[in-house]
This record gives C-alpha cells, structure tokens and sequence, in this order.
C-alpha cells in the first residue's frame, strides 16, 4: 500500500513552503553535524550566517557572490522549466570568461570605453556558442544534453588550462598558470574603496526582471513550460521540440558567459584556474531552491551566496574544512526534492477499519 | 449473436466456486465497491455488467488480488481465503486476463508466460507446453516470437494461454472483446463454452450486452459501486439490462441529414509512412477524403496504424506535402499549429498528457491549443481572455469542474473530454479529427460528445473519427472505412455495410495472403 | 613499439576496472527502469569510504572495497527513497546525489589530504601469464581487475540465463503489468538502485585504494559521467559495456603515455580526450533513434507509484 496519493491540482502552498521546509531541515541535519564535530551549533550558525553580514564588506561579498549565482541560474531556469538539463553552466562560464579574457588581452593597453561592453559581448557569445554544441547535437543526433553539457564542461576546463599554461600565459608571471592582469579597461571598478561590489550586480539584476517578464507573461515561456510537462500535448499543439532546446541552451549558456566575464573583469581579474568556486553547479541548486522563478531566484541566489560566505567564515573561525559548504548544498537540495514531492503528492490517510 | 446458451443447472447450495460477501473499497475520492455480492458456480459463465466506473475491474482486482478489500469476505470452494497478491490468486487457481494486457512488447510469448508462472525456471520445457496447451484450445501461438510483432488478437491469445497452463477453475476476462474482430470474438467463445464445460467457471466483465446475452448463463449488474441486480441475460432484452446497468433508457442520438454542400474539405493521397518508433505500423498507401458536413468513420483495432495516421492528420509527425490537403492545399509538411490555423482541429485519444498538460489549469489548457483566438498577443499572454474562454468552453459543453482554475487532471474522463471537444469547437474549425471520442466515458457523456459531433457536423464541418467501437461508429458515422495492417478500405455508406462485413476487413482481407496467415487462423 | 604497447594496454584494463564496475551497477539500476544520474557522486562516497577504511584499519584495499560498495549502496538508498517511494524526479536525484556526494567526500577527505596507500601488487595467474604478450596484459593484474571481469561475468549471466534477469527486464519495460502479475515493482528497483550504488561505491574505492592510492579531491573525475554514458552506448547491453569500458581505458591512459609512443600535443588535449570522446560516441550511437527505442528500457526515468 503506497503512503502517497496523488493531489487532484497541485498545492500552490506546498511549492512556497517547501523551500523553507529545505532550510529548516538543512539547518536541523546541520545543527547535529555541528554537534558530531563538538561546535555549539548556535555560535557555529553565527558563524555562518550572521558574521558575514556584521560588515560593509561582508555584504558586498554577497553581492559579488550572489550576481554569478543569480544570473547563471536565471538562464537554466528557462531551460529546466522545459527539462532540458543543462548541467555543464560551469564549462559554458569558462568559455565565456576565455572570450572575455581572450578580448582584454589583445586589447591590453588600449585605454577606451568599449573594451569592458565588448568583453561582456564576447563572453555571451562564447557562453551561448559553448551551449549551442549540446543543443546542435541534440537536435541534430538525439545526444542527451545532460552528458554532453557535462563533458564539454570538463573540456572547457582543460581548454582554460591550455591557455593558461601556453599561449596566454603571463610572461612575468613566474610560470605560474595564469594571464596577464587585465587592465582598468577592462576592468568592472569597484563601487566602493576596499570592496569588491561593482556593475556587473546591475547585470543581474536586470536580467532577473526580463527573465521575471519573459517568464510570467511571453507565450515562448509558456511554450516551453508545456515542452517540460506533457511533450506529447506541446508535439500536439504544434510547439517545436527543437526550437525549446535550442532557446534552453543559448539562453543558459548566455547568461553563464556573461558571469564568466563578471569574475574575469571583476573579483578575479585575469584568467587563472580559480576563475569559478563552482558557481554553474551551485546555480542549479539555485534554479530550483527558487521554483523555477526569476524573484524566487533572487532569493535563492542571495542564500547560496551567504552559504558560500559562511563557509568561508567557518574555516578561519571554527577551523571546518570549506567543503562543508558543498555538503550543505547537497543537502538542501536533497531536502528541497524531498518536500517538493508533496506538492503533487498528498499522505495517503490509512484506510478507517470497517466493521462489516 | 443470437445463439441461446446451453441450459445450465444451478450447482447445489454450498458448491460455489466463489462467493463474495460485503466487499467493500474505498478510494479517496470515490467508493469503488459498496457491499458488492457475488457468487459463481463451478462451470458457470457469469457475467460482470456495469458501465465505466460501475467499479468492475476493481471488484475484479480485488479477487486477483492485486487489490485489498478494505472489508467483506472472500469464500473459496466453500472455505474463507485471503487473497493478498496475484500469486496466491494463482496458487488458488484463479486466472485473470485483462484489459490492457499485461504483457512485455520486448521478450518473447514463452518468456512472458514463464514470468507469471510460479514454477522452476526452464524455458524450453515452457516452450513445449505452450504449443501443446495452444493447440489443444484452438489458439495457436508461436512460443519464441516477440510479442511486440504480435497482432492485439494473438496477445490476448498469450493471456488466456498463460492462464490456462496453471489449470485455472476461475478465468477473469476484463473487456477482452474490444480487441476483437467480430469473427475473432466468435472463436474465442467457443474457446470459453469449452473450458467451462470442463467445470472452469468464467467471469466475464462487459458493457457490451449481445455478447452477454449470448454468452452468460448468469450476470451481476453493478452501478456506482453497488451491485443493482442479478439476472439471467438470456431472459432479458438488452432494454431492460441496460434500465439495470444504468438507471434509465439507453440515450439515442439524434441525426439528421445534411442538407448543404458535400465538397471535399480534407484529403489524403496516397500516404504511406514509416514510423520512428520500433514498434509502430507502417501506413502503406492510404487515400481517403473528409466531405462537408459528413461524418468519416474509421474502423478497426488499435495498432492497425491508428495512432501513425492520426499523427499524419494532425501535423505530429508531418511528411510529404501533397500527402495530406486541406480545402485542396497541400498541408502534409506542416506541424500541427500550422494546419490548426488553416482550420484543422484535432482531439486526441490520450486526454491527460497530450490533449491537455495534468496540472495545468484548464484555463491555462485553453492557450495550449486555442492560443490563436486571441488568449495571445504579441508574444504575451492574456491570462483572462484564456479564462472566459475556458469558462465559455465549460459553459456551454456542460464540463462539471471547480471552474477555469480546475487542474486538467482533476476531471473525470468524461468532462476533460467535453471540454478539450468544446475547446477545439470553439476554434471554428473547417475539419475536425477525433481519435476514441468516447473512450473511457460514461454513457451520459458519451452521448453528449456524440450528439455534439454529429451537430458539428451537420454545421458544414467534415469530421473524421477514428474508433474501436464499433456501435458507435454505426451510431454517428455516414461513411466508415476500414484500417488493418497499416491500410485502409474504401470508405462505404453505413447503409451499405454491416458489423460483419467489417470484421472481415479487419482481419486484413485487403492484405497478401502471407501476412493473412496467422490472423486467418484466429478468425 | 611491442615493449612500449604492453604497459599501454596492460594499463588500459586497469583504468578500465572503475568504469565496468560503475558501468555494470548503473545498468542494472537503468534495466529496472531507474536512471541514477549520481553515479559520479556515489564513487566519490565509496572512494573516501574505501580510502577511510583502508588508512584507518591498515587493511589496505581489502578494507576498503567493501566499505566503499556499502558506503556507494547507502547514498543510492538515500536516492531510492526520493525516487522511488516518493516518486521524484529521478534526474534531479541524481544530481543531489552527485553535488552532495562531491561535498561529504571532500568534506570528510580534508582528514585524509596527503595520506597515501600502498595500493595492490599484480596478481599472476599461474600459467596463463606466460602466454606471449597477452599474459602480460590480461594475466598480470591486480585482483580487483580480475573482479570487475568476473563481475561482467555474473551480470551477463543474471540477466542472459536467469529469472532475475528477465524480471529485471520486465519491470524495466513496463511496471504496470509487473504490477498486475504480482512483481513487488518497487522493491525490485531498490535492489537494483542499491547494487547500482555498491558497484559504483567500488569502482570509487578501486580509484582510491588502488588505482591512485592516495587521496585527492574530486579524484573520480568524471568517471562516474563517463560509466553513464557507457551505459547508453553498450545499448544496454553487458559485454558492449566493457568493450567501451577498455575502449575509454585506452583513451585515459593514454596521456600518461604519450611521450613514449611519441605523440606529441599538449597534455592538456590528452586530458581532455575521454570526454571528448564521450561526446563523439555518445552522438554516435544516439543518432540511430530506432536502434536506441529498441532496447531502451521503456520505462526508464519515469516515476511510477502503484
């Protein structure tokens, strides 16, 4: 006798409330994690959540932590929305940073306006060609863009270290694996003196509100909504399965691009091995910590961000390996697959004994 | 059809096969059995007669035991069982072939029967009984083909064949003629009069009343989950077992001639088509044309190529563009929203999943397909022009649900049916094809979509249904064609043909006699 | 060349051992119909589970082998009962799976940074190594490559000659009528998720106890991608599975030796190259639909619930 009974309409309550449930739970497995560790766990979540944000520089971090977050998971939203599973952000982020940083460096000592926007054009293009490589393939030879993002991603990484290693390698860099320090050309400036925070946040910030517009209001997002849900009712109203790859893939792969270059042109300032912590993999926790929607992306991506932060915080602090925030992250969505299973599922109530 | 059962004595009291007593199930939203009473005798063939939902199959579940009872008992040759899983049913000696058949497309007929046999595993052995049991019950099967080159008729034959090597004294058959050509359903109640005289006892789940009447020495009636009466068919008139099976006269449509114009609206020319999927039909040259205000029936049992042509009509797997015309314009090539903007609607079997998106609002369901009548604009959505539009739709094709913001997957079969009908209506369509209209519905509401097609009809559209019911077909059709093996018959005036007639093409009379061979021998 | 080559393909059955294991276990898991995409997570639990065992008791890989496929089978216990009895989206489970599983081994494995193993000594089969120049390359392996081949051998039996086998296949193709004929469809998934996930936990602890004896993080690399992608292109099929299986082998070791057959382009293209290769063979055998729908599992990823 199975527990669950399917719900008549899905619970649009549940879909807010499972999140939260996610957090709590996370918090709570955490919590005895601490303990296991002997931390008090209230101070060890101090540590994590409240330090970061006791200065100005803390909540600037956040900020430069949460764009990337926000803006990758912006684009993989649209896609996991028609379940095309674009896992492989991470290799589309560094192809975007490569055309970003391949810009800045011819364009080293050239002191104009247009180097950054060119960067960031460029890194979209690269971005969005990386992620046309899954999409042709599956369109044209019915490959799963799940493995194919994926590997392409291992081979971006190996591309960066390529160029790192050879052709872009800094002369005077001591032969370490990474470029020249790209110039204030090219270069997002900070907002303010000492901290890291800059334009490339407003980046993200606008793409959340188109993304908020594309997704509640075009008929292209509904569309593509159908294609996740029912593929054989979006075959039946005519919608192109193709065409939803296609956008799916280019968008992701756009957005990841664009914050590629946000970490080049801003926090990193050159290309180097280190360009991302993760941030096209963490973006998928992301995409679906927030339902799949651009406020509750925000949101999420702000979370992520502080999560990040608190890890950081935690290994001066309380001496934790930084890994445990990719612990909580698996965690967290772990709990969050698990609690979003009652948005379509309801307990099953034990039958009443009948006296017959 | 009219053949009187063998006179069949009633065993003495305390030698029933099977007796059910309160059986009772609940599910959360209904109460699938309500006290249900049954009782079969040793060789007696017993029907079970309802209407969808009466709560039939799960009363026949429950007895398989892939159902729990929540009360009531179960009396086994006169002793109280338990049946708590399929296995243990078998170990009793009950069999059940059912409905949508429990068979695996990629194994072999020998391989599927050693699956629901509970006995050492040694496949060649298997093999050999197969052909000994088939052949000595008129159902010949080959034990090493994959039953996914079986035709529908021949898997049923694996069913009953599996059944039958565990020497059951109880067979369960859900619906098993709606697979069947006429002649086909014939043979296999031969096959049925045999084994129950041998003292197997039948119980036989139906709505179709003639096959009752002229198969069933006793029926049970059942009706909201209840049980309403027990009969002897042969004593009644199907009037009065339908008044029992569904509380009043049998509804009848009304159809009136056409009065205007029959020009050609949608037609098809010589249109074959090789599947993408493994195991579908290939369509081999296929006309057929759709006049003004006429209905176009096409016969015959899924897996024909029903579901390739209907994909052909609708634009779900377009082709060659000269295949398919609308208004004489070549519209084969087009996807599906193209050729429903040039006025071809569609309603497909599969109502969950592909004619409306589950948990989609049927407002929101509204733009899947209507999306043209300005429910978008500009690339925008219009979230209320979707929602008048479905509340016009509920409206006017009597859809009882919670309203536009109803989930698609909260309607009952009949009603989401109604309302994706009503939805494709509302588009003003110049054609329409319907695939199963009233597949899965109840009576009321079968009547409704039939009345409601015909008046469409009658209206100037050019209607093409494609059903395996072949009442039906005779009911609401003016013309009806014939679809066996991936090709179609001529299409012929209803008044020119007759059941039997059609099941002869069914069985592929229209193909070479090669092919014929093994559904030559079912017939 | 002849002396150079040995080594190169000796080396190749090694590298391969953590594909077949991974491969074999998330076949079987996919045959029932359950696509596991945390294959790469599950190795990495069994690798620094294995790697944990095996420095903490000093039994070395005879210690960690067995902790890894029961650490692999607990975190596929954790997706089966998402998945499974809760019915969830089977992709996304496996990509928890995956992200927690690189976040516990790299969190657990902070202890264990630069400790290293003494790995396994080749095994010599008696007689059969000195066969010429194969016996060097198939006879001289360490035991737990010879495992993996009698691991190929046992599923191809099951599932080839035995009731299991067919079962497997039937509740893979269609669990309805699994259901109907009395197959427990659920339990048998979870059988299948939890030996997925112990192969999978073994291949990690091989990686990490004797392939690379000493821990790194992230060390499984894409491996456990690669094993899925494996699956898809054996079609489902055990013996097409190992023979990709060395194919990718061949592909991985080649970087190490490179220099000696006198190739030469940048290491890093050589790194790259078992997931380029991935990507080729993967559009290769995808391309032809029919051959795929004809033995994919017809069920497989979708959530059922009786």
């Amino acid at each position: 006798m199975p527990l669950l009974e399917p719900r008549p309409t899905p619970s649009a309550q549940m879909r807010l409330w499972s999140p939260l449930i996610a957090i709590g739970l996370t918090l709570l497995v955490g919590s005895l994690l601490f303990l296991s560790l002997g931390k008090d766990p209230i101070e060890a979540f101090g540590v994590f959540f409240i330090q970061p944000l006791s200065s100005g520089n803390g909540w600037s971090e956040l900020m430069v932590k949460a764009g990337p977050l926000i803006l990758i998971a912006q684009g993989l939203a649209i896609g996991f929305r028609a379940r095309i599973y674009n896992i492989g952000a991470e290799g589309q982020l560094i192809a975007g940073a490569l055309a970003g940083g391949g810009v800045a460096i011819a364009c080293d000592g050239i002191d104009a306006w247009w180097v950054l926007p060119l960067m960031v054009v460029a890194g979209a293009i690269g971005g969005a060609l990386w992620g046309a490589i899954p999409a042709l393939l599956r369109t044209r030879f019915n490959a799963q863009e799940t493995l194919t993002t994926l590997m392409l991603a291992y081979v971006a990484s190996f591309a960066l270290s390529y160029m790192v290693n050879g052709p872009w390698r800094d002369p005077e860099g001591m032969n370490f694996p990474q470029s020249i320090m790209f110039g204030d050309p090219a270069l997002f400036s900070p907002w303010f003196e000492g901290m890291r925070v800059n334009a490339s946040i407003l980046i993200a910030a606008v793409a959340s509100v188109g993304f908020w517009i594309f997704t509640s209001r075009s008929f292209l997002a509904y569309q593509l909504t159908v294609g996740g849900l029912a593929p054989a009712a979006a075959r039946y109203a005519g919608f192109s399965a193709d065409r939803t790859v296609w956008i799916s893939l280019l968008l992701s792969g756009l957005t990841a691009g664009i914050a590629g270059v946000g970490e080049v042109a801003g926090p990193v300032g050159q290309l180097n091995l280190n360009i991302s912590p993760g941030y096209g993999f963490a973006a998928i926790i992301v995409a679906y910590l927030g339902r799949l929607n651009a406020i509750g992306i925000v949101l999420a991506g702000l979370l992520m961000a502080l999560l990040y932060l608190g890890g950081e915080a935690a290994q001066v602090a309380l001496q934790l390996p930084a890994a445990i925030t990719g612990l909580f992250q698996g965690m967290l969505l772990f709990f969050l697959l698990g609690a979003d299973v009652f948005v379509d599922y309801r307990l099953r109530p034990r039958p009443k004994p009948v006296i017959a | 059809m009219t053949t009187i059962p063998p006179p069949f004595s009633s065993p003495p009291p305390g030698a029933l096969r099977l007796e059910l007593t309160g059986i009772t199930k609940r599910y959360p939203s209904v109460v699938a059995n309500d006290g249900v009473q049954l009782k079969v005798a040793p060789g007696e063939i017993h029907a079970v007669l309802g209407e969808n939902g009466a709560g039939k199959s799960t009363l026949m579940k429950i007895i398989y035991g892939a159902v729990q009872a929540d009360a009531g008992q179960i009396q086994w040759n006169g002793r109280e069982v338990v049946i708590a899983n399929p296995s243990e049913a078998r170990r009793l000696g009950i069999g059940m072939v059912f409905q949508h058949f429990s068979l695996f497309e990629t194994l072999t007929v020998v391989e599927n029967i050693a699956l629901a046999l509970d006995e050492p595993f040694d496949l060649k052995r298997l093999a050999e009984r197969v052909r000994e049991v088939s052949t000595r019950y008129g159902l010949p099967l080959d034990p090493d083909r994959l039953v996914h080159s079986l035709s529908v008729g021949e898997r049923q034959r694996v069913e009953i064949v599996r059944c039958l090597l565990q020497e059951p004294q109880l067979l369960i058959l859900d619906e098993p003629t709606s697979v069947l050509t006429p002649q086909a359903v014939q043979k296999l109640f031969e096959t049925l009069r045999r084994l129950a005289a041998e003292g197997v006892s039948i119980l036989y789940i139906s709505h179709k009343l003639h096959e009752i009447q002229s198969l069933c020495h006793s029926a049970t009636v059942m009706r909201g989950g209840k049980v309403t009466g027990t009969a002897t068919p042969s004593q009644e008139t199907p009037a009065s077992l339908a008044r029992m099976m569904i509380g009043r006269e049998l509804p009848v449509c009304e159809v009136p001639a056409y009065t205007g114009e029959a020009l050609p609206v949608l037609t098809v020319s010589k249109l074959s088509m090789i599947p993408d999927d493994p195991f579908g039909t290939q369509l081999k040259d296929i006309d057929l044309e759709v006049r003004r205000g006429e209905i176009l029936g096409i016969a015959g049992i899924s897996g024909n190529g029903q579901a390739e042509l209907l994909a052909a009509l609708s634009g779900e797997a377009p082709g060659r563009a000269e295949a398919v015309k609308l208004v004489g314009l070549p519209v084969g090539h087009l996807d599906a929203g193209k050729r429903r903007k040039r006025g071809l609607a569609f309603v497909p079997e599969e109502r969950l999943g592909r004619g409306a998106v589950p948990p989609m609002s049927l407002a929101d369901n509204a733009t899947l397909s209507a999306h043209a009548q300005g429910l978008v604009k500009k690339g925008f959505l219009r979230p209320k022009a979707a929602w008048e539009f479905a509340k016009t739709c509920i409206q006017r094709f009597d859809v009882r649900c919670g309203g536009p913001g109803a989930a698609a997957r909260s309607l009952s079969g009949g009603n989401l049916q109604k309302f994706i009908v009503g939805r494709e209506i509302m588009q003003k369509p110049i054609a329409m094809v319907v695939a199963q209209p009233t597949w899965g519905v109840d009576v009321g509401a079968a009547a409704f979509l039939r009345q409601t097609l015909i008046d469409l009809s009658r209206s100037g559209v050019a209607i093409l249904v494609v059903s395996e019911e072949l009442e039906e077909l005779f009911e609401i059709c003016d013309r009806i064609a014939v679809l066996a093996e991936g090709r179609l018959g001529p299409a012929v005036p209803k008044a020119h043909t007759n059941a039997e007639k059609i099941g002869m093409q069914m069985s592929g009379l229209f193909t070479s006699a090669t092919d014929r061979e093994p559904d030559h021998a079912a017939a | 060349m002849l002396e150079h080559l040995i080594p190169v393909l000796a080396g190749t059955l090694a590298a391969a051992t953590p594909l077949i294991f991974a491969g074999l276990g998330e076949l079987v898991a996919e045959r029932s119909g359950v696509i596991n995409l945390g294959v790469e997570g599950m190795m990495l639990i069994g690798a620094i589970a294995g790697f944990a065992a095996a420095a903490d008791s000093g039994g070395g890989a005879l210690a960690g082998l067995p902790a890894g496929a029961v650490a692999g089978a607990l975190a596929a216990l954790v997706f089966a009962v998402l998945s499974l009895s809760m019915a969830a989206n089977q992709a996304a489970c496996g990509l928890a799976l995956t992200i927690f599983g690189i976040g516990l081994s790299a969190f657990i494995g902070q202890h264990y940074v630069s400790f290293s193993l003494p790995g396994l000594q080749p095994l010599d089969i008696p007689g059969l190594v000195d066969i010429p120049v194969l016996g060097r390359i198939f006879f001289h392996q360490d035991a737990v490559t010879y495992l993996a081949l009698i691991s190929f051998g046992i599923v191809w039996w099951v599932l080839r000659k035995t009731r299991l086998g067919l079962i497997l296949k039937a509740v893979g193709e269609a669990p309805d009528a699994a259901h109907a004929i009395g197959y427990p469809v659920i339990a048998i998934r979870y059988g299948a998720t939890l030996f997925g996930g112990a192969m999978a936990g073994m291949g990690g602890a091989y990686l990490s106890t004797v392939y690379t004896p000493l821990w790194v993080q992230n060390m499984v690399a894409g491996r456990g991608w690669i094993a899925i992608a494996l699956v898809v292109f054996a079609t489902w099929n055990p013996t097409r599975l190992v023979l990709g299986a060395w194919l990718f082998g061949g592909v991985t070791i080649l970087q190490f030796h490179a220099q000696g057959l006198g190739i030469a382009v940048p290491v890093q293209l050589l790194a790259a190259l078992p997931y380029l290769a991935t990507v080729v063979v993967l559009v290769l055998i995808s391309r032809d639909k029919r051959l795929l729908q004809l033995n994919l599992p017809a069920s497989l990823g979708k959530p059922w619930l009786p």
